[in-house]
């Protein structure tokens, strides 16, 4: 665990229209540790953790007041490009989405749209992707078959080999195991706990287990406000706030 | 009594879909039975190969290769106009334009598809056919060229919307995943969004082609009408249905003209057919 800080959120306001998603949050994501983001939903975790690469950005009508950092650079700038933050923060999502195209087009995808044409390097990246997502030894017999034919648990370590592929510095999953059986869930964890050796990782979850499991530090968001952000032992063992204490004893949400 | 009810309902449904399968078929028998009469006199090979068309010099000569050329050349040059711009269009509208300008621009689209030809066909003689005539310096401005810009404009309003919604239905986590790859906006439509909607684009082509083939009253006012071999787009040419629709009102009933039109029916027919199944088979094979 580091305490080097990757990312940081900055009084984040978030409005959808006139609707008020995320309420003065300010929060910060260490370098190399996993980050999880829990609370019931319509808490504004998936809006807040989809800020952090601007994938709200396409979403019409919405509003941001605060700031966001990446290395200390303000990601909402003028200056800033979206394009090039979402190179540097990848993301997987909550229902796997591979490209209806073969296993190895889909991960050689993010080198290409990236101007990476060499074959060999493209080559010997996917293969490395693969076998860091775990999923190599599934797969390297059928690199060519269409993405889709895979299981659920391995679409989904298709589409985090796809996202390592372009090396990203910090990955965002939003619920990557909502969609998936308990097997699928223990293998993502268990890649989740490898990659953060060389990845910030920020997890959303519905699932305290898994946040108790997988993170480092766990932030508890409860109707667009962040409650309670500490060290996951602590927050789960002492919560300091009555609500936390609430939502983690399973009297809610 | 509510049972009753059920099966009169079920049974009307019923007769109406049969009803208007029956009718295709017996439209398409009655086509047959005219037109294949025409067979006595020629053979198909010289028929849909001869280079003369002379219905009513004696004897007739009855070749209609240079009117499949005419609506083959026509329907060319309105895809090479209709498909790029009609799938840029599809594009902006799906993808680009903001909220104000795409629900306008959609509604202009649907507008253009509501002018009847004979206007499209009548605005394209008094302005079109003048000005190509002037830019290429032709004796006459009724050419094939003129009539693919005019059909271009028939094709696109199907274009354009068949193609908008084949995007419009590519799931959005395609989208997401490519943009959260570092893709542009480009990268993500020209990698992940057409490839994933191309079948249905295929369908749009295909079923704009179809309406260009069938069309009749635009192409008939300024193509020219000349029912020669086309040697190239800056040409008078004469399409099938330009033909049969100049020719039926003077042809007697029964003379080998008459049936012979009803043949180049058989063959609009089977083109059209053709059409409708490949674009039919392009939209069906997208799962």
């Amino acid at each position: 665990m580091d305490e080097v800080v990757k990312m940081k959120a900055e009084n984040v306001n978030f409005f959808y229209g006139k609707t008020q998603a995320l309420k003065d949050i300010s929060l910060d994501i260490h370098a190399h540790s996993v980050t999880a983001i829990i609370g019931p939903s319509g808490c504004g975790k998936s809006t807040f953790i989809r800020l952090l690469n601007r994938m709200n950005d396409l979403i019409p009508h919405t509003q941001l007041i605060g700031r966001v950092y990446l290395d200390c650079q303000d990601v909402f700038s003028h200056a800033a490009d979206p394009v090039e933050l979402r190179r540097r923060v990848g993301m997987v999502f909550q229902k796997p989405n591979p490209f209806p195209k073969s296993i190895f087009e889909n991960i050689a995808y993010g080198l290409h749209v990236n101007n990476i044409k060499d074959k060999d390097f493209v080559e010997t990246r996917v293969i490395e992707s693969l076998k860091k997502a775990a999923l190599w030894e599934e797969v390297r017999h059928r690199l060519h078959e269409s993405a889709l034919k895979l299981s659920g648990g391995q679409q989904q370590r298709l589409c985090i080999a796809r996202c390592l592929a372009v090396s990203p510095e910090v990955i965002l999953f939003d619920e990557p195991c909502a969609s998936l059986d308990p097997i699928s869930t223990a293998k993502i964890e268990e890649l989740i706990l490898e990659l953060k050796k060389e990845y910030t990782i920020v997890i959303v979850t519905h699932n305290m287990q898994q946040a108790a499991r997988v993170a480092d530090y766990t932030a508890f968001f409860l109707l667009g406000e962040l409650i309670e952000f500490n060290k996951t032992q602590e927050l789960f063992t002492a919560p300091k706030d009555k609500k936390t204490e609430a939502y983690i004893t399973g009297r809610f949400g | 009594m509510r049972k009753f009810k059920e099966y009169i309902i079920e049974k009307l449904i019923l007769a109406s879909g049969l009803a208007s399968i029956f009718f295709v078929i017996v439209i398409f028998l009655f086509l047959l039975k005219e037109g294949l009469a025409v067979f006595k006199i020629v053979t198909p090979a010289n028929f849909l190969f001869g280079k003369n068309w002379y219905p009513i010099s004696e004897p007739p000569q009855l070749g209609i290769f240079p009117l499949i050329l005419g609506s083959l050349l026509v329907t060319l040059g309105a895809a090479i106009i209709s498909v790029p711009i009609g799938i840029a269009c599809a594009v902006y509208i799906a993808e680009v334009a903001p909220v104000r300008t795409k629900e306008i621009l959609k509604a202009s689209i649907e507008l253009l598809a509501a002018i009847p030809s004979v206007v499209l066909g009548f605005i394209g003689m008094v302005t079109l056919v003048p000005w190509v005539k002037s830019i290429f310096k032709l004796p006459t401005g009724l050419t094939a060229l003129s009539g693919s810009i005019m059909l271009a404009f028939m094709a696109m309003p199907t274009i354009v919307s068949i193609a908008e919604d084949a995007l419009y239905s590519v799931p959005r986590s395609h989208k997401e995943g490519a943009l959260a790859l570092g893709a542009t906006h480009w990268q993500t439509i020209y990698r992940v969004l057409l490839p994933a909607a191309s079948s249905g684009i295929l369908a749009a082509v295909m079923l704009g082609i179809g309406r260009v083939i069938g069309e009749t009253m635009a192409v008939m006012m300024i193509t020219g009408n000349a029912a020669l071999m086309p040697h190239s787009f800056l040409q008078p040419v004469r399409t099938l249905t330009a033909t049969i629709a100049a020719e039926m009102g003077e042809a007697v009933v029964g003379s080998e003209h008459y049936f012979a039109l009803f043949a180049i029916g058989i063959v609009l027919f089977v083109i059209s057919f053709a059409i409708n199944i490949t674009a039919d088979l392009f939209l069906h094979r997208k799962r």
